[in-house]
């Protein structure tokens, strides 16, 4: 009995320990940023995250352009993912819930998330860029390829699988009595979908969206390679732009000079601090909706 | 108990090996990418030669120079000059010693890959934004031969910090006072015009993409992948084609006892590439710090004069520039006044 208890106890303890190293790796990391990013928030003050310019031979950095791209190119990719993932979700836990074609289904989406990011970057580069360019032609910009909708909806597609597995797990636990009284009460499948299964595991699929978001604001090698790194603020997503992460891979290793390094670090700060942000909004966002439900 | 006390004899045996092993001398250096194939090939040679490994890992210009800053590494590689005001922050002094040379060229997409020839301030003009379209009449004045279409003239740069972007701008800013006010030198830009590509890749892989993009990689890269590259004008009015002989010649000029002040970009040698460059490997003058053993300065300093001579042997087949016989006598200089307690470790 003794012994039991015991084994118990370390049980416990280990675990414990886990979360605990989890919550001091986070505020570590925090802190760490914060320091290394002081001579960047002396010297560059609150216009770091007003002004729109961004030149290491004259010291000057500002944040702007690389918020605007990093939101940019995560919204414009979190709905067209939004869009592709809710059409897998429901096919895949409500229409084709086993079988073969159900395997092949969920394996290829799964694959999807095992893709290095540098694959995914070549067949933007190569695949997707050409095409853009087409669009680019044809409404009059200028033909690049590379552009932050290029990066989009490469991103898109890096983080469909993330939402589209949460989602038809969601959907799956939807409960079977539920269905069938909707059904029996005259509705048709694709309105029992839209009225009953969809509104039930809402709140989950949405923290699969959440998940993904994540994934979209951090994701690097993609999207320089596809994105133009062009470090102005346009406005215009068939232009080129550039993102926080991006940057921040681009630019760290050749960055001389005390002020330039800390300032990379000072946009790392504020991406942790955004993703910090979405992802607390997106919780009690996610809250009301259960209680809701 | 019976296992850990095999364990704990595991451990003690796995650190006295690693004890014995670091006995035997070993150099570690960081910093520039752009020659790294070449120290990777070198450093072989000289351990199958001499028995002496020489760790390398290129992490970029600025972490050689960030490494050597916090004394971490033996030695430091970096393609641009430490300027005097980012000197001041070292902990000592350093000597910069030049190992080999290397150009950037000009590269496009056009159609039919003509062999372009191009001046300085056509150059300037076309990265500044203010040449827009190929068939510009400057441009066609130089190439009456080639047939330039009207498409528009795409610029492509690169996106990380790097020692091909220095020597570029270096060079632009010197043959364009335009350049030199609105952008400026440096590893990273400001970019007026154009879309960036991350690497030589990145940039070869954007300007193999888009129909009238003009962009700039090292010789070597462009040589490797047979792209097309232009034909320069230099200061002395020279149309040069790039190559690693132009590139050995831009340094047949008067060399300063401190090599670091001999600038390749624009330069007077009649018959040099003016996109030219040195890389350079940084070490301190005193190289008794930190509990160092002298047989590792030694080391260090026979390494130096072995890359500075032997070694060039190594640069040619690799696409590397070898140093005209003039800088490897200032190279020299530099390496003898490398001391150990203020005695010269080489005489």
């Amino acid at each position: 009995m003794r012994s039991t208890r015991l084994s118990d106890r370390a049980f416990r303890t280990g675990l414990v320990l886990g979360g605990v190293v989890v919550s001091v790796l986070l505020i570590a990391i925090f802190l760490s940023l914060l320091l290394s990013s002081r001579p960047a928030l002396v010297k560059n003050g609150l216009r770091f995250l007003t002004g729109t310019e961004w030149n290491p031979v004259t010291d000057t950095f500002h944040a702007l352009p690389f918020v605007a791209g990093t939101l940019l190119t995560s919204f414009v990719a979190l709905i067209i993912a939004t869009i592709l993932s809710l059409a897998l979700s429901v096919l895949m836990g409500e229409y084709f819930k086993k079988g073969v074609f159900a395997n092949i289904m969920r394996t290829a989406v799964e694959l999807l998330a095992g893709i290095p990011s540098v694959v995914y970057g070549f067949i933007g580069l190569f695949f997707l860029a050409p095409l853009i360019r087409l669009l680019q032609e044809a409404v009059g910009a200028p033909p690049y390829g590379v552009s932050i909708l290029t990066a989009s909806i490469l991103l898109a597609f890096m983080i469909l699988p993330y939402s589209a597995s949460i989602g038809r797990e969601m959907i799956s636990l939807v409960p079977s009595d539920l269905k069938e009284a909707a059904l029996s009460l005259g509705a048709t499948p694709s309105e029992t979908v839209w009225k009953v299964t969809l509104p039930y595991a809402r709140s989950g699929i949405l923290g699969g969206i959440l998940l993904s978001l994540g994934r979209a604001m951090g994701e690097t090698m993609a999207v320089t390679m596809v994105i133009g790194n062009a470090n102005d603020l346009t406005p215009n997503i068939l232009g080129p732009g550039n993102t926080m992460a991006s940057l921040i891979a681009n630019e760290f290793s050749e960055a001389s000079g005390d002020v330039y390094l800390a300032s990379l670090i000072e946009i790392a700060l504020l991406l942790f601090i955004i993703s910090t942000l979405i992802n607390v909004v997106g919780k009690i966002i996610v809250n009301r909706m259960a209680q809701a439900s | 108990m019976k296992i850990s006390r095999i364990a704990v004899a595991a451990i003690i045996l796995t650190v006295a090996a690693g004890l014995g092993f670091s006995q035997s001398v070993q150099l570690v250096g960081a910093g520039a990418t752009f020659p790294a194939p070449f120290y990777t090939k070198v450093f072989d040679e000289y351990n199958k030669q001499f028995g002496v490994q020489v760790n390398f890992q290129a992490i970029g210009s600025g972490g050689g120079q960030t490494q050597l800053k916090g004394k971490t590494v033996d030695f430091g590689a970096s393609d641009v000059i430490v300027t005097d005001e980012v000197a001041k922050s070292f902990p000592a002094p350093f000597v910069s010693i030049p190992m080999v040379a290397g150009a950037a060229v000009i590269t496009y997409n056009l159609p039919g890959s003509p062999e372009l020839k191009l001046t300085p301030d056509i150059v300037a003009d076309m990265f500044l934004g203010t040449i827009k379209r190929w068939n510009d009449s400057r441009i066609a004045a130089l190439n009456p031969t080639v047939k330039l279409p009207n498409t528009a003239i795409t610029v492509v740069h690169r996106s990380d910090g790097s020692g091909t972007t220095a020597v570029f701008s270096d060079y632009l800013s010197k043959v364009s006072d335009n350049w030199k006010s609105k952008v400026g030198v440096g590893q990273s830009l400001s970019w007026p015009v154009g879309v960036g590509g991350k690497g030589n890749p990145g940039v070869a892989g954007l300007v193999k993409q888009l129909p009238g993009a003009v962009g700039y990689v090292e010789l070597i890269y462009a040589l490797q992948n047979s792209m097309p590259y232009a034909q320069l004008k230099n200061k002395s009015g020279n149309f040069v084609k790039p190559s690693l002989a132009s590139t050995t010649a831009a340094a047949n000029v008067t060399i300063p006892d401190d090599v670091t002040k001999v600038s390749l970009t624009d330069t007077e040698a009649a018959d040099g590439y003016p996109i030219s460059t040195f890389t350079w490997i940084l070490i301190y003058k005193e190289q008794s710090y930190d509990n160092k053993a002298q047989a590792k300065a030694d080391a260090m300093v026979k390494l130096l004069w072995w890359l500075t001579h032997d070694a060039q042997q190594y640069a040619q087949p690799l696409s590397y520039a070898t140093l005209p016989p003039a800088v490897v006598a200032k190279a020299e200089t530099l390496i003898k006044s490398i001391t150990f307690n203020g005695t010269p470790l080489m005489k």
